[in-house]
């Protein structure tokens, strides 16, 4: 880390602690902690997309089997806490499950069977009336309250989603710079030669999905106990596709990347539906033009543009330095 | 027993539909190697044309039959102004077609509501056909003979002719292909065209069954995908075996599990990617 980015750092920090001061209005606050609990999201399926090259569109899945577990556990009358590590358990099972599937293909087939199997969950959640709601959805009771503290207004549901968001930070970054995250990258990028040093390469990526799976159930359990509700419009393909280009959109393989990602989408999101019933079009159009003209992200794009503008404006200083040199 | 014979035709009648969707999608997905996302909302997309076609008093099979072409342009149209622009990105060319169905799924909402549309079956095949005390649907028999007739004519094409010997070449080895004299590129168009003709003409078929309404290609995108799964993807057999068992097991786990119909689909598709991860019939790696 350079002295920059720790100031950086510590600005965002900072920012992040104050949100609740900054801005008043409860209403921007839950919207904070909407783009905290996506952006958990969205780094969860980066560590696929990014590290692996894997391109998920069943990511849904886990918000869809954890939230409905946390919901259901806690209707069947066990208190929160061991509500949600069922629900994150049962949920990671699940990828555990879908990851041994879904990685019996590479490449173009992954997709195709994540979409599937998430296409199922949301499909049960559809039809099974008797468990979920059905289309209706189902409603959580009550928030938990962990350690005694009463998360119940919007700012210290705010302050707890950063708690998780930051220690989730804290591990996917160590994650992807371990000797793990470099295998992970080396087995996307030269799979036959991983898999000549000795690598099993199968195991990494499975390994990987699996983590995904986990953080993205952690996200699942914050989104119901955020929304109070559940329904299958929340885990349904399109769900999964604006995770996936949060992701996208703010640059996969950056750790920034799918928190700005997350970010600009969620607020996008949030301003158009209250003026206009077309997001739907509006995502589409972001995602076709995004990976046409932007592949490689909004961070990756203005870090390379801040670095040629950068150099740009040291050569001319340097030129002008040499050429009052000469004119001596 | 009238119920089983009742769901029996209803199986292969939708089993009949799934083909036309699938074995268009299979084709592409076998000479272009994606995934065409945007196959579900071909299908509604016929659907809601045929609706509106229908209601511009045209005969059903014209009907059809432009509602098909229509939607077939529309496949060019993306093929030619997106998914060229991304050739060699295969990964960005199959997020693109999804991005794609978004928008035409939120167009359709737009032009044709939120309500469900039913789409009127000719006249002359409303009427049940009785036989021997039993009363069958005989739209949904005219439906199976189309698909059936489809799945013949494709069979021909692909093995009789020439463009459907250039296809297969391109299937098997798309530079070798090229290095022949195969021209790729006009090639990668006919074959859009006509998977996405035939997704379309399914849509229509599919309407007197089904209907319009929003949603039905985020019910069917998944059913194509487990049939190509199921069957193999780039092959036509596959995408006709596939199609017939995914219509049975969705249409009776619809009738006798209703809460669970989506699951059982579960069960046929871990299976084969567990012991046959080609598929039954597959041609290409998935």
């Amino acid at each position: 880390m350079t002295r920059g980015t720790r100031v950086a750092l510590a600005l965002c920090a900072l920012i992040l602690l104050a949100v609740p001061w900054i801005i008043g209005n409860e209403f921007y606050v839950n919207m904070a902690s909407q783009v905290l609990i996506y952006a958990l999201f969205a780094l969860s399926i980066n560590m696929m997309l990014g590290y692996g090259g894997m391109v998920s569109l069943g990511h849904a899945a886990y918000l869809g089997i954890a939230g409905y577990a946390c919901i259901l556990a806690t209707l069947a009358g066990y208190d929160q806490l061991t509500a949600a590590i069922f629900a994150i358990a049962l949920s990671t099972l699940a990828a555990a499950l879908f990851g041994v599937l879904s990685l019996r293909a590479p490449g173009l087939g992954f997709i195709m069977i994540t979409l599937a199997l998430g296409q199922i969950v949301w499909g049960v959640a559809y039809r099974a009336n008797d468990l979920t709601g059905g289309d209706n959805g189902i409603r959580h009771p009550a928030r938990p309250m962990p350690f005694g503290f009463d998360i119940h207004d919007a700012s210290s549901f705010y302050y707890f989603t950063l708690v998780v968001f930051l220690i989730a930070l804290f591990f996917i970054r160590r994650f992807s710079r371990s000797p793990f995250g470099a295998s992970l990258m080396g087995a996307r990028d030269q799979p036959r030669r991983m898999r000549m040093l000795g690598h099993n390469v199968w195991l990494i990526r499975w390994i990987t999905f699996v983590m995904a799976g986990f953080w993205a159930s952690v996200a699942g359990v914050l989104y119901v106990n955020y929304n109070l509700f559940l329904s299958p419009h929340a885990i349904s393909l399109q769900q999964s596709a604006e995770i996936l280009l949060m992701a996208i959109l703010g640059g996969a393989s950056t750790l920034s990347g799918p928190i700005v990602g997350a970010a600009i989408i969620t607020l996008v999101k949030n301003v158009v539906s209250t003026y206009v019933e077309r997001w739907n079009t509006l995502l589409g159009v972001i995602f076709v033009v995004v990976i046409m003209f932007m592949p490689h992200g909004l961070v990756p794009g203005c870090t390379q543009a801040w670095r040629r503008l950068r150099n740009r404006l040291r050569r001319r200083k340097t030129s002008s330095g040499a050429a009052s040199e000469l004119a001596r | 027993m009238q119920f089983w014979i009742i769901q029996t035709l209803n199986s292969v009648a939708f089993g009949g539909l799934l083909f036309l969707l699938s074995s268009g999608f299979s084709l592409i997905f076998g000479l272009m190697r994606i995934p065409n996302l945007a196959h579900g909302a071909f299908f509604m997309l016929g659907a809601y044309f045929g609706y509106t076609l229908l209601q511009l008093k045209l005969h059903f099979w014209v009907a059809a039959f432009v509602g098909g072409i229509g939607v077939g342009l529309i496949g060019i149209i993306m093929e030619r102004v997106v998914l060229r622009r991304l050739a060699g990105n295969e990964q960005g060319q199959v997020l693109v077609t999804l991005g794609v169905s978004f928008i035409i799924a939120d167009i359709c909402l737009l032009v044709w509501t939120g309500d469900p549309m039913p789409l009127a079956a000719p006249p002359s095949l409303r009427p049940p056909l009785r036989l021997g005390g039993l009363a069958f649907p005989t739209y949904r028999l005219v439906v199976l003979a189309i698909a059936l007739a489809a799945a013949l004519a494709l069979y021909l094409l692909m093995e009789r002719t020439r463009l459907g010997a250039m296809i297969r070449a391109g299937v098997d080895d798309m530079e070798m292909a090229s290095g022949v004299g195969i021209p790729v590129s006009r090639l990668f168009t006919t074959v859009f065209l006509l998977g996405a003709t035939l997704a379309g003409v399914g849509g229509v078929l599919g309407g007197p069954v089904l209907s319009a309404y929003p949603g039905l290609d985020t019910d069917m995108l998944p059913l194509a995908l487990i049939v190509v799964i199921l069957g193999g993807a780039g092959s036509l057999l596959g995408a006709f075996v596939g199609s017939f068992i995914v219509g049975f097991i969705y249409n009776f786990g619809i009738a006798l599990v209703p809460d669970l119909a989506y699951f059982v689909l579960f069960l046929p598709m871990v299976l084969v990617l567990v012991f046959l991860p080609q598929g039954l019939f597959g041609r290409v790696q998935i």
